[in-house]
């Protein structure tokens, strides 16, 4: 079978930083896999360049046996390619309810003048929109923040409002950059339970970059770490925990 | 206060959340219609102006309240709509043909400015556009065989049905023909906030990045704002021809543009009470001010530019003091008001309860 997501020896670099360097790796459908890496290794410019917002200077990327690289940044979403940032990116000046909603906006199916109108054809989609925002909600115990604007929510309940709207939009695959980062230890063990159950019951490709050890040991199938660009290491948790290079170029560095 | 029980979906999607808010807006409604059995015809005819400007304001508020692209040439789509709506029925068409093909006029053309406008953000937009106010001007004298240039037009008499409408010899007519535009811009204006689209201007608005990575193509949703925003610009400003009567290339100028962006921020940026709100500081500013000069015993003497300087003087108070413009302030006092006696005096304040909870690292 082939891989859902595969990037193939993919080069990006800034003026002479070299970010990413002759990079592959693919992720298979179904699993959750986590990217590894000291700051700066180019983690979520490999995320940038599956977004569209980069160009690989070499290599190729295809999801799903097309090639994205013949695709425009807001066109990735329509293939089912949901994500969020490390350093969250929400609408502010919107509610949670809002928010979500946006998620949805690829299945986007009426035209400016049937919305102007509010024709009975926009109604239904609305109805749609809200059944699938609705339980996403639920899902994640968002209810109580429901309908507050998102300038104002504590932090942890805005990186949960962010991955709520990566599900809302119903993607095969899910590109989390750092979910856990700046949570507290019951928030990240909910993020634990909550990836889990993104990948078991709703079936969901998970590709994650995460600096919790504990967190990537538990939910994830396969590692992948990274040091300036390039690839330290592949395999399963305990074995990229128990690769040398890697004690020696992440864990041994100060260790972070 | 009161609660909302929500039962279904359709809570959120209704036009109103609740019977009660129902209430509040028909009997708005039933009060504005009988308004001219109940104001003589120099009030009503100030109230016109008031939902005049209100119409402009919510084109212009779409584009900058809602999709945060700030506009310093909306004078020119006032314009625009203005010379075409009139033009229109001098070749012979009807009003209610000329007047929304006037908008839809206007919304092309501002769509087709928009493309290459957009790539700007921010005040390097609300500058580039500034050039708009201005060329309007120059064009409307260029084109001086279809539009008459400088000597202007008089706005022809309006017929709906062989019901004669005219703003002096039938104040009331004209009136109510304004508040039926005003109630129908608003409806569709509150149907785009609650559809799709209205949902992302205002993820264009808040973040282009995560915007485009659910889908939204930045470009084409900014243009669509500029060309809804120009078509409602564009019938407030044919109807701001009908108001005045007569109109030359001097009508709309670069002054009415940033009016116009001082209004809806005093206002309230990003609602439709902000627009309102704002008509209504427009229009009676200019009473209100001779009132005062009365009081005083100034009131023969002229002072140029004292409007523009007072208008100025209560937006820079509002921007220091009340961000949120009128329809903040209105908001926090309802709030008040419902809650108390249990209102704190520091509710208010921004949150940054984050910063708490973050663990540093
Ligand atoms: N837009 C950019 N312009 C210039 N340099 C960048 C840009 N984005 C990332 N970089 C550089 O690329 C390298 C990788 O960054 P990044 O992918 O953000 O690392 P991380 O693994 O911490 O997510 C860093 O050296 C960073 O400074
Ligand atoms: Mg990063």
């Amino acid at each position: 079978m082939k891989p859902l997501l595969e990037i193939a020896n993919a080069t990006l670099k800034f003026g002479g930083v070299v970010a990413v360097n002759d990079l592959s790796f693919s992720v298979e459908e179904g699993e959750v896999y986590a990217i590894v890496g000291p700051n700066g290794a180019g983690k979520s410019t490999v995320f940038n360049l599956i977004s569209r917002f980069y160009q690989p200077y070499e290599g190729s990327i295809s999801f799903d046996g097309q090639n994205l690289l013949d695709r425009k940044a807001d066109a990735v979403a329509d293939l089912g390619i949901a994500r969020t940032f490390q350093n969250i990116e929400l609408f502010e000046h919107a509610t949670v309810l809002q928010n979500l909603l946006v998620g949805r906006h690829r299945h986007r199916r009426t035209t400016l003048v049937e919305e102007m109108v509010f024709a009975p054809r926009v109604r239904r989609e609305e109805r749609k929109h809200r059944e699938a925002v609705e339980e996403v909600i639920d899902f994640l115990d968002l209810q109580p923040y429901r309908d507050k604007m998102i300038a104002g929510l504590p932090y942890g309940v805005r990186k949960v409002v962010e991955l709520g709207r990566a599900l809302a939009s119903g993607p095969r695959l899910l590109l989390l950059d750092e979910p856990a980062s700046g949570l507290s230890v019951e928030e990240t063990q909910d993020m634990r339970w909550w990836i889990d159950d993104i990948r078991k019951q709703m079936g969901i490709t998970v590709l994650m970059v995460e600096h919790d050890m504990g967190l990537v040991s538990g939910v994830c199938d396969r590692v992948l770490a990274l040091a300036d660009g390039a690839k330290l290491a592949e395999g399963t948790p305990a074995q990229v925990q128990a690769d040398p290079a890697v004690i020696e170029a992440y864990l041994g560095a100060g260790a972070a | 206060m009161r609660i909302h029980f929500k039962t279904s979906y359709d809570h959120d999607i209704r036009l109103f959340p609740d019977w009660w808010s129902f209430l509040v807006y028909a009997a708005l409604v039933a009060v504005a219609v009988a308004l001219p059995w109940i104001m003589d015809d120099f009030y009503l005819g100030e109230v016109t102006n008031v939902l005049i400007w209100a119409i402009a304001g919510l084109g212009l508020m779409l584009l900058t309240g809602q999709t945060g692209q700030a506009s310093l040439g909306h004078a020119a789509f006032l314009a625009l709509g203005c010379y075409s709506c009139v033009i229109f029925m001098e070749q012979g068409l009807p009003f209610l043909i000329a007047f929304p093909l006037s908008g839809i006029l206007t919304g092309i053309v501002g769509t087709l400015i928009a493309i290459p406008a957009i790539r700007m953000h921010g005040i390097y937009l609300a500058i580039a556009t500034i050039a708009l106010s201005i060329l309007a001007d120059d064009v409307i004298v260029l084109m001086a065989p279809i539009t008459d240039g400088v000597s202007g037009k008089f706005a022809p008499m309006i017929t709906i049905f062989g019901i004669e409408i005219e703003r002096w010899t039938t104040p009331d007519r004209f009136y109510w023909l304004v508040l039926a535009i005003t109630i129908l811009c608003t409806l569709a204006y509150r149907n785009i906030l609650r559809s799709p689209l209205g949902r992302a201007f205002a993820a264009v608005r808040d973040s282009e990045v995560s915007a485009t990575a659910m889908g939204i193509h930045i470009a084409r949703t900014k243009a669509m704002a500029f060309g809804i925003s120009c078509a409602i610009t564009g019938l407030g400003g044919a109807l701001m021809g009908f108001y005045a009567g007569a109109f030359n290339n001097e009508t709309f100028s670069l002054v009415i543009s940033i009016t116009l962006l001082m209004m809806i921020v005093i206002g309230g940026l990003g609602s439709i009470h902000g627009a309102f709100f704002g008509a209504v500081v427009v229009a009676f500013l200019p009473q209100a001010l001779s009132m005062g000069k009365d009081l005083i015993g100034g009131g023969s003497v002229a002072i140029p530019g004292l409007e523009t300087g007072v208008f100025g003087a209560i937006l820079i108070l509002f921007i220091l003091f009340e961000p949120m413009g009128i329809y903040g302030r209105w908001m926090k006092i309802r709030i008040w008001f419902e809650l108390f006696p249990f209102a704190r005096k520091d509710m208010f304040k921004r949150q940054k309860s984050y910063l708490k909870t973050e663990r540093l690292r």
